[in-house]
């Protein structure tokens, strides 16, 4: 099913601030057995000048995936969530995420269009924190492909 | 540290097992039945359970991180999920080859091209990050 071209350009009101915990940075690194003290010891990070424990590169996903979802699951948009798989991701940093960040994520469709019979949405989430900094833009490219299956 | 055109970054191997899978389910929030049960796997036409995107690139970054010694002086970081890493249910688990090379310099940024590799297929493509050069 041809999405609806009307979303392109549509930005979304942030989600709620999400508080940026030790133990999750913890958890993250640890599933994808980062062993960089940076990201598990506090005494280390700040050593190295960051004010509290820093985040892996890809712990942006959290948010931004998060957030858009919300959004495309909007039934206008006529995008059928169980077939999409992730098809690219692109992250642009400010800075890292850091422990205690209060992070706002504004989820914008930025293109949407049709190959091979599959419905691909590029969404762009900006992350920034409650003050307006900039942190991270992650761009998603999402596939909805028909029922043979294939990567996420 | 110089940082020249041509040169390779260490490279390394990872194993990803079911286990891995479901500690990164937890940690990231993706609970996607297909990176956890073999029955909805196959019924969505794949060949097993397999590893989530973006564990794969979460764990091929660490190449360049770690490297680097500082996640500061990376600017972007992107990639295409062109094959899933399939993980099959044993102790063994499936391995993942991550290499790296710096591609390019230009106005003190580096491209750092990335391969990762499973089962000699690559499973990123246009897998680059950009770092900046001091």
């Amino acid at each position: 099913m041809a999405l609806n071209p009307d979303f392109v350009g549509r930005s979304f009101p942030p989600a709620p601030a999400y508080l940026v915990g030790r133990e999750k940075i913890r958890e993250f690194a640890r599933a994808l057995g980062a062993t960089d003290p940076i990201h598990l010891d506090l005494e280390a990070a700040r050593e190295r000048g960051y004010p509290d424990l820093v985040a892996p590169p890809t712990y942006a996903i959290r948010l931004s995936m998060a957030a858009a979802e919300n959004v495309v699951i909007d039934p206008e948009l006529g995008l059928d969530y169980t077939k999409v798989v992730h098809g690219d991701q692109r992250f642009e940093y400010s800075r890292p995420i850091v422990a205690g960040d209060e992070l706002v994520c504004t989820v914008t469709i930025d293109d949407i269009r049709s190959a091979a019979g599959n419905d691909i949405l590029t969404t762009r989430a900006d992350i920034a924190t409650v003050d307006g900094e900039h942190v991270v833009t992650s761009y998603s490219v999402l596939v909805a492909r028909g029922t043979d299956g294939g990567d996420a | 540290m110089d940082i020249v055109e041509g040169m390779e970054l260490p490279a390394r191997t990872f194993t990803i097992t079911r286990a891995d899978l479901v500690r990164y389910a937890g940690a990231s929030g993706d609970f996607n039945v297909i990176h956890w049960n073999e029955r909805i796997a196959k019924d969505v036409g794949l060949p097993d359970v397999i590893a989530h995107g973006m564990l794969t690139m979460g764990l091929a970054i660490q190449v360049v991180t770690d490297w680097l010694g500082d996640p500061s002086r990376l600017l972007t970081y992107g990639c295409r999920f062109t094959r899933p890493v399939v993980v099959p249910d044993d102790a063994d688990g499936a391995e993942l080859t991550v290499s790296a090379t710096v591609s390019g310099i230009a106005d003190g940024v580096a491209n750092i091209s990335l391969r990762a590799v499973c089962e000699d297929v690559t499973v990123l493509s246009k897998a680059i990050a950009t770092i900046k050069v001091a």
